[in-house]
Order: C-alpha cells, then sequence, then structure tokens
C-alpha cells in the first residue's frame, strides 16, 4: 500500500457489523471516513480549569493530575469487593512492542496510543471503536524505543508525540490531522515517547536520544496551532551557567533527554522535568557534573526560563536517567508545610526535596534497593560521593547496582493521600557490568560507548521485582511486595484503597490492599503489562482499564536476566487493552 | 532541521462528505504525493534533497566506500578489511559520476571480512575474498547494526541486542529481529570491492500495518 506511505491516517471506525464497508472504504489516507458512522457525539472540551480540578469519574493526563499522584478518587471499587473484578471489554491494537500508554477518558471517550503512534478512541463503557490515528513512520527511522505514553488532551483536541519527533494534534472527535508539528529532525537521533503535558494554552513535551549525541530539550507548543512558544535546552549553552561542567564541545552531544510527562505547580507557575543520562555513558570521557542531565529543572510554565534545579547525581557513568518527573507531596513537619518533590529515583535512592518559588532545595535521600555507588550523600546539598571502583570508564570494566535499569525506571509511582504512601515499582538484586570503549559522534547513530553490559543477579536472591510503600512522612517503608519476576509496572492508588499494577512477566493485573500489601486480585492478561493503568466513572460504573503489551525495554532487561541466569522466559507480545468492572453478584 | 507537514495534505482529507469525485481526485492526489514522499526519505541538515543517483540502491557495478572516518566517500579495497575484523560501515558508490548513495541511510551497509571455510554455501556465492556485505539496517526496528561480537564473529545491533551471523546469510542468531539482513553480492574489481547483483532480501524493517519491506 504505497499510498498510505509517510502519511499518518485518521478514519472514524464503525462498530462491528459494519467492519467490510469501513475496510473498502480505507484504501487510502485519505478516504473519506463513512459518512454514515455515529451521530454527533458529545465531547466536552478540556479547559484549564477542568486539568487544575478534574472531575473525580475522569482522567484527563498522564498521571491524572498535574502533581503527578496517578491517584483516583474513585471508591465503587475498593478493598471490599475488588475481587469481583471482571473484565467488561477488551480490544486488540494491532501492534507488538512496548504498550505503556494510560487509557485516558474524558466523559465517557478513551484514547490510548500504542507503539508506532496509533491513536484508537473508543467509547469508554461499551468499548466501540470510535476513530484510528495510524502513522507511518519513515522508512529510513531508527526506532530505539518502539513506544508512547499516551495522549494530551485540551479543548477539542488530543496530542501525541511521535517517533519522528513531531507533534500532532488530532480532533478529539474525527481524530483528524489539525496540526503536525516537527519540533527536532529525527535523523539526528531525536524522537518522542512522552506523553506531552498540557497547561495554560500550551503543549509541552521533551526529546529522547540520550543514546544518539543529541542536545535534549523541553519545548512548548501553542494549543491551537503548534507555534513555538518557548524551548529550553537542558544542556546549558556557551555564556549560560552550567555550560562550564561540559568539557570542550562534548555539551553539543551531551544527550539530557526528556521522555517522561513533567509535573506542574500552578501556584508557583512552575513544571517540574526529570533529565536522563549524559552521553557517551561513561563519565570519563566528558569530566564535570554534566548539568543538568539526571536532574530535575523548575521550568516556568510561561517562558520556559529555568528556575532551579537539582542534579540527583553528577557525571552519570551508569545510564541512570532520572526522567520521572517528581511528585508534588506536601508534607507536616514540625508545625509548618513542606513543599515537597518526591521522586524513586533510578540511582535507587529516594530523594526528598523541597520546592519553592525561588528553586529546589535537597531535604534527604535514602536508598530503596541496594545500591553500591554513593559512600555518601551531603546532607546540605544532597551531592553524593561515589566509590569510584563501582564507576565504569573506558578500559575499566566495573560492576554496579542496581543495574542500568535503575531501581526504577520510567513505570510510575503512585501516593495516595488517604494512606499517606508512595508505591514503587522496584527492582532489586539487579546488578550490570559496563565497560567504556572509544566511539565516534556520528550523527544520529548510538553514541553509547560501551561494551560488556552484562547482568549479575545478587547470589542467594529469591526474588527480583518489587512493589514498596513508603510513608512520605515519616520516610520509612511501610511494606513491600516481592515478585519472582522482574516489575516494569506503573500504579494506580485509588480511594477504594486498592493499589493496581502489572509489570511481571506472567502476565497478570494485580491488585493490593493499600494499606498492608496484601495481594487481593490477579488477572492474567495476554501479554506482559507495561500500560500505565487508570481508574474512571461512566453512568455510575466505575473501571480499571489498563494496556497489555510486553516489549522495549522490559523485554531487554528480561533477555539479560535470562542470560544470567540461564533460563528462556517466553512473554507473548501483541497489545490488548482490558477494561474491568465489578461483576454484579 | 527538516520541516514536512502532512498537515498540508490533510487539509483538504477534511470534509468527510466529499462525492466520489472529489474522492477519486483525492485518491490520486495522495498517492502521488505519497510516491514523491517515498523518494524523499533523507533530507541532509541543510535541508536539500539529494539527487536521484544517491537515493538509488546499490548497482551492479558501484564501489564500496567509507560511510564514516577518516577516508569517508573514498572506496574500499579488499586489502583493507582484516580478516574478523569489526564490520566497517559503507555506502554504494556510483563510478560513473563518482556520487556516494548516501541520500539515504536505508543504502547503509556493513562489510566483513571472514575466513573463506567460516561461510555458508549460499553466503560464499556471494562474497568475494571471504568480504560479505549486508544491509546496515537492523530488521527490528531500523537502528544502525554498528557491533562486532569478535569471539563468535557476529554482527549485533545495540538498540535491542539482535545477533546476526554474516556468514550464514546474516540470519539471526538471538534477539527480536524477525528475518536476516539483506545481502549484497560482492566482487572483486581491480582490487576494490564492487557491487555483484542487486540486494537479496528486504531492507528495513515492518511497520504495523504495511507489508513487510515496504
Amino acid at each position: 500500500m504505497l499510498a498510505r506511505s509517510s502519511l499518518g491516517s485518521s478514519r472514524r471506525v464503525l462498530p462491528a457489523g459494519a467492519v467490510g464497508v469501513a475496510a473498502a472504504a480505507a484504501l487510502c489516507a485519505l478516504a473519506s471516513p463513512p459518512a454514515t458512522a455515529q451521530a454527533a457525539r458529545e465531547y466536552s472540551a478540556v479547559t484549564d480549569a477542568r486539568l487544575l480540578a478534574p472531575e473525580p469519574r475522569n482522567w484527563l493526563m498522564y498521571r491524572r493530575t498535574y502533581d503527578s499522584w496517578g491517584y483516583s478518587p474513585l471508591d465503587k471499587i475498593n478493598a471490599r469487593n475488588v475481587q469481583d473484578l471482571v473484565p467488561v471489554w477488551s480490544a486488540s491494537t494491532g501492534t507488538a512492542e512496548g504498550h505503556q500508554a494510560p487509557p485516558i477518558v474524558n466523559d465517557g471517550t478513551m484514547f490510548i496510543t500504542t507503539p508506532f503512534n496509533q491513536v484508537l478512541a473508543f467509547d469508554a463503557a461499551s468499548g466501540d471503536p470510535l476513530w484510528r490515528y495510524q502513522r507511518r513512520m519513515p522508512p529510513d527511522i531508527r526506532m530505539g524505543h518502539p513506544t508512547n505514553r499516551g495522549v494530551a488532551l485540551y479543548s477539542d483536541k488530543v496530542y501525541m508525540a511521535t517517533s519522528d519527533a513531531k507533534v500532532v494534534a488530532l480532533d478529539a472527535r474525527t481524530g483528524r490531522v489539525l496540526w503536525d508539528k516537527a519540533v527536532e529532525d529525527y535523523n539526528g537521533g531525536y524522537y518522542m515517547t512522552m506523553a506531552p503535558l498540557a497547561a495554560r494554552g500550551k503543549i509541552m513535551v521533551g526529546v529522547s536520544g540520550g543514546e544518539r549525541g543529541i542536545r535534549g530539550f523541553v519545548v512548548a507548543l501553542d494549543a491551537d496551532t503548534g507555534k513555538e512558544v518557548w524551548k529550553t535546552y537542558t544542556i546549558p549553552g556557551p555564556g549560560e551557567p552550567g555550560h562550564d561542567s561540559w568539557p570542550g564541545d562534548s555539551w553539543k552531544t551531551g544527550g539530557a533527554p526528556v521522555w517522561v510527562t513533567g509535573s506542574f505547580d500552578p501556584a508557583l507557575g512552575l513544571t517540574y522535568w526529570g533529565t536522563g543520562n549524559p552521553g557517551p555513558w561513561t563519565g570519563d570521557r566528558r569530566p564535570g557534573d554534566n548539568l543538568y542531565t539526571s536532574s530535575v529543572l523548575a521550568l516556568e510554565v510561561d517562558t520556559g526560563k529555568l528556575r532551579g534545579f537539582h542534579q540527583y547525581h553528577w557525571n552519570d557513568s551508569w545510564d541512570w536517567d532520572e526522567v520521572s518527573a517528581p511528585l508534588l507531596i506536601d508534607v507536616q513537619r514540625d508545625g509548618h508545610t513542606v513543599h515537597g518533590l518526591v521522586h524513586p529515583a533510578r540511582d535507587g535512592y529516594l530523594w526528598f526535596l523541597e520546592r519553592a518559588e525561588s528553586g529546589i532545595s535537597f531535604v534527604a535521600a535514602k536508598p530503596y534497593v541496594k545500591q553500591n555507588v554513593f559512600t555518601s550523600i551531603d546532607p546540605k546539598t544532597g551531592r553524593p560521593a561515589y566509590d569510584e571502583s563501582h564507576k565504569p570508564a573506558v578500559g575499566r570494566l566495573a560492576t554496579y547496582c542496581p543495574s542500568l535499569w535503575g531501581g526504577k525506571d520510567w513505570p510510575p509511582a503512585a501516593y495516595s493521600p488517604k494512606t499517606g504512601f508512595l508505591y514503587i515499582p522496584a527492582n532489586e538484586n539487579l546488578c550490570s557490568q559496563m565497560e567504556g570503549e572509544e566511539v565516534e559522534y556520528r550523527r544520529g547513530q548510538q553514541f553509547t560507548g560501551s561494551t560488556n553490559s552484562d547482568f549479575s543477579i545478587a547470589a542467594g536472591a529469591t526474588h527480583i521485582g518489587e512493589l514498596q510503600a513508603w510513608n512520605v512522612k515519616t520516610r520509612e517503608r511501610a511494606w513491600t511486595h516481592e515478585y519472582a519476576s522482574p516489575n516494569w509496572g506503573p500504579v494506580l492508588a485509588t480511594a477504594g484503597g486498592v493499589v493496581f499494577e502489572g509489570g511481571t512477566t506472567d502476565r497478570y493485573f494485580h491488585a493490593f490492599d493499600a494499606a498492608t500489601g496484601k495481594q487481593l486480585w490477579q488477572y492474567r492478561t495476554n501479554s506482559g503489562i507495561t500500560g500505565v493503568p487508570t481508574m474512571f466513572e461512566v453512568g455510575g460504573v466505575q473501571y480499571v482499564a489498563v494496556q497489555s503489551g510486553w516489549g522495549v525495554d522490559a523485554q531487554g532487561m528480561l533477555g539479560r536476566i535470562d542470560k544470567a541466569r540461564g533460563t528462556e522466559t517466553v512473554v507473548p507480545q501483541g497489545g490488548v487493552v482490558w477494561v474491568f468492572a465489578l461483576h454484579a453478584r | 532541521l527538516r520541516s514536512e507537514d502532512p498537515a498540508e495534505a490533510h487539509a483538504f482529507a477534511a470534509d468527510s462528505s466529499a462525492r466520489d469525485v472529489e474522492r477519486r481526485s483525492l485518491l490520486r492526489a495522495c498517492c502521488a504525493l505519497a510516491v514523491t514522499r517515498a523518494l524523499r526519505v533523507r533530507a541532509d541538515e541543510s535541508g536539500a534533497e539529494p539527487p536521484p543517483e544517491a537515493i538509488a540502491p546499490p548497482q551492479p557495478n558501484d564501489w564500496l566506500a567509507y560511510a564514516f572516518g577518516a577516508r569517508t566517500g573514498q572506496p574500499i579495497a579488499l586489502a583493507d578489511l582484516a580478516p574478523g575484523a569489526k564490520q566497517i560501515t559503507a555506502y554504494p558508490l556510483d563510478p560513473a559520476t563518482r556520487r556516494v548513495r548516501d541520500g539515504t541511510r536505508l543504502n547503509q551497509l556493513i562489510v566483513v571480512r571472514l575466513a573463506a571455510d567460516a561461510l555458508a554455501e549460499e553466503t560464499r556465492a556471494r562474497a568475494a575474498e571471504g568480504v560479505v556485505a549486508y544491509s546496515g539496517v537492523c530488521t527490528h526496528t531500523g537502528c544502525d547494526v554498528t557491533d562486532w561480537l569478535a569471539p563468535v564473529q557476529h554482527f549485533k545491533c545495540p538498540c535491542h541486542e539482535s545477533e546476526y551471523d554474516p556468514g550464514d546469510a546474516a540470519r539471526v542468531i538471538s534477539g527480536p529481529a524477525p528475518w536476516q539482513l539483506a545481502a549484497l553480492p560482492l566482487k572483486i574489481a581491480d582490487g576494490l570491492l564492487t557491487v555483484a547483483a542487486p540486494f537479496v532480501g528486504k531492507v528495513g524493517f515492518a511497520q504495523p500495518g504495511s507489508p513487510a519491506g515496504e
């Protein structure tokens, strides 16, 4: 079908029964949608007011709220009845690889994205498909991470960041392309996988490519037109503070990608973004702190101006991206409110920071998995000191824990204000070995310069994956659930006192008691679940939804674990969105 | 920075009640556009379109030229290759125009010299003095196959760790790649690596909803 080359296509989808007609009409990207489809469907425009205070029934953005809690205030599904959850509908996405996006729901309309930048819209209660947008990648693209982490909603539009480094705006009712705007050149190693952040008339995205010699940035586009409003590099240029943390021209190809949706504090007008690793991977080739890699940045939502930062670890040499945005959690301490930023880091430490108009300050940090690199943390600044024997370099093979995928990779943690617990999807007992090797920058190509990156599993380890619950106020761990399997499961916390996640190679979707960690329910799906679960309500019925579809880094880590222990674990691929509700007794 | 804007193309698909005549002309327009685009697979950093000879696939009697490094664009001689050494990344070079066909990375090649007894029969027929050439684009998701596992003499893709055996038609040894790399039969002419025949097999990776190797 040459006619479909390069162009994305959208079309409305007919309900089952009319499929033949739809197929016949689908000759070309630009074939008209069937005029007989649905009668016009109500769609509730997404306003700033709604994003700031979403109705309990809805899940309007990546983590539902700007504070990145991943928490639903719905409670009809709760710790007493969750064992009655049954699937009420499911739908295949037609795509393999890593399905990571949340089912985002606005008043009964659900939007999911899949690898290769497909967007599917469904009636969230019935499962009727409404429309589909299927993007065609340029044939010369390098798909380093074939995945996508979801849409952003704003006004009557749906936004997706694409693997060919563009942002596409679709009509929420039809899927029709309204604008399609390049933020960089994919041939230069730039690509995008994150769900955009929508606020104050802007669509904000960051770029991936920390393994390909990019210079990272966050860019804000006008939500109506796609026109660039501001762009802030995550590596300072000549003359800017922090530029001297890079030797020579290394800043030009230093990485610091941003590939997970930021948090937003509307009171301060500040967005918070996590940044990824520097390149090449071992730090001996770029002596210095390498600002602002493996950091959190506070950017003004209106201007992009950098208002503060905290670098979790300097001169990263372990591929420890710190891209997850911190959760905005305020706690009472010594009679006053601490406006916190909480980040369970890939470097294996749980970081507690404080946010203010003036910037970001360090509060405390403690390891949540075995970590053999940091020897101490400066109590004032939070700057770690390193055991150099666990820091790989060119010609120096080093073993370090946690592994290069960290204590927690991108799968988001969740926070419940009811328990006061932070829920961390962790991987324990894994270490990496790595050695640097010389690498020449070649535009768009792999620029990691590392070799021997094998895995080892801690002696005597009985498990790898964990779901940890931490009391944010006391900074103590409350409970841990152990999985034999690694865990790549994004977490959903709910007011019903249930925490949901998938994440394991055995394909289960799990529910736990939020207070005790007791497993209450599980359901075996088609594939391993790396999708972000969400909760929503339509017509008085409450639902839990998640995509199941194993792939990308979860599969990559599994390959190394299998190699280390001489096993071969099969996790079937292929995406399916699952929607569960309580079975009426 | 490359800028192409499918919004233009979609703008005229807006009216869902287009009459048949209009629909046919739309189809023609979009198909013509798609053909144009299929050729426009790469623009360089300046945004200039590469000439047709730079994006044509490797042709018989093309030379192979270094893709990177100090000798970028220069022909590769048999004598440049040490048996068992890491692959060299190359592009075809049109000897008539002296144009390197580097207008698309789908022409990127990887070249190694193997011990003669390390070649399977099918591969031996395509090899020249133990030198074999393959598409350098991974069949999984299109990354550059740049790593070399010297002890086992295999190619490895750094993105998702697919391994290929260059001594045996670049068949997949492990990893997610669905099929082998396209092979490029070689001969030696005047001491230079020279293309003997067009690609055997599919270049690039399959995307959902499209025929493999489109």
